[in-house]
């Protein structure tokens, strides 16, 4: 952070910038136009299979679209406790 | 003798411009030689006639066409201007489902059958009928857009039904751009508009947010007619841009404070980009 920044504020603070991750985030979604549902439906069943075999954080537990490239992907994040023996 | 080209003006969201962008287009266009029909598809919302400063000269309209009242050649309202410019008037107690697609298509094959070049459609804000309707007999289609958050997310499910329509490569125009507020990354930038958008529509024109727009519709005299007008010099360039020339995009960030604004130069002072 150079000694701009630090008076008037980085420019990823912009609202510009803040506008363009909010619209990629929301046409991501708008694109793959899957339900709110539907998503969540996919969640606990995606919860239901790992937890047979390891004990998971479901408060850490993240399932959402993400982009790469030019191609949505749904991505999960499991946080694993620990191996159930 | 060849086929016109039929554009239809879209956008999904209401007031980013497209009325105000088929009017100085057409005038644009017909400027530059083309034989032009202008068509307002916003049946019920009639305002092609004002930003055309037509409205006193209308007797037919898009509905008296349809229904048999008119033939086309005598619902079009010359420019009294321009003898090469033509618009056909939306009804204006009527709506939306006054005309089919199949009418509208029928409208459009009547009108090119009268010799002109380039047909104009303006498209109501909205993707009900009404978007089905004015998109029906187009061959290509323009996606006007604000440099703004909801009218970007519509411009994006517009794009995706022109696509369904079987209309593909849609021109952008991005309008309204305020330089000072890109300046100061508080606006975004075309580049921005471009890279959320994706590489389906295709960069035709950048507008300046200009007052010229306001006074030039309150006296029904398209901002393009206007050699001092900078969105007016905008729009001449995309008419040209649609005819096939390579013109350069003006740069509207310029203005009047060479080598950046304020805040640029007093970040190039902190050693920053």
């Amino acid at each position: 952070m150079n000694l701009f920044e630090l008076i008037f504020g980085r420019p990823e603070d912009k609202s510009k910038s803040v506008a363009k991750d909010r619209l990629k985030l929301v046409l991501m979604h708008d694109r793959a136009d899957i339900p709110a549902p539907m998503l969540e439906q996919m969640r606990q069943e995606i919860i239901a299979v790992i937890a047979k075999y390891v004990e998971i954080n479901e408060a850490e537990l993240k399932v959402d679209l993400e982009r790469a490239d030019t191609t949505v992907a749904l991505v999960a994040n499991i946080p694993i406790r620990r191996v159930r023996s | 003798m060849a086929d016109a080209r039929v554009i239809v003006i879209t956008s999904g969201k209401g007031g980013v411009g497209k009325t105000t962008t088929t009017a100085n287009l057409g005038m644009a266009l017909a400027e530059l030689g083309e034989t032009v029909a202008l068509v307002d598809a916003d049946i019920g919302l009639r305002n092609l006639d004002l930003a055309l400063g037509l409205e006193n000269r209308i007797v037919y309209d898009i509905v008296d066409v349809v229904e048999g009242r008119a033939d086309a050649r005598k619902a079009l309202v010359k420019d009294k201007r321009k003898s090469n410019l033509a618009f056909l008037p939306a009804a204006q107690t009527r709506d939306k489902s006054a005309v089919s697609e199949d009418q509208m298509r029928k409208v459009i094959e009547d009108i090119k059958e009268l010799g002109y070049t380039m047909i104009l459609i303006d498209c109501p804000a909205g993707i009900e009928q009404g978007f089905k309707n004015a998109t029906a007999g187009a061959t290509e289609a323009i996606v006007v857009t604000n440099p703004e958050m909801s009218s970007v997310r519509d411009a994006d499910r517009i794009i995706g039904l022109l696509e369904a329509q079987g209309l593909y490569n849609s021109m952008l125009i991005v309008n309204r751009i305020r330089p000072k507020m890109v300046r100061e990354q508080e606006m975004l930038d075309v580049s921005d508009v471009q890279e959320v958008l994706g590489t389906s529509v295709k960069l035709i024109g950048v507008v300046p947010d200009d007052e010229s727009i306001i006074t030039s519709t309150n006296r029904g005299e398209p901002a393009s007619m206007s050699p001092d007008s900078q969105a007016g010099q905008a729009y001449r360039n995309i008419a040209r841009r649609l005819r096939g020339e390579e013109v350069p995009f003006m740069n509207i960030m310029e203005e009047k404070e060479a080598g950046g604004g304020f805040f640029d130069r007093v970040r190039k002072l902190f050693g920053g980009k």
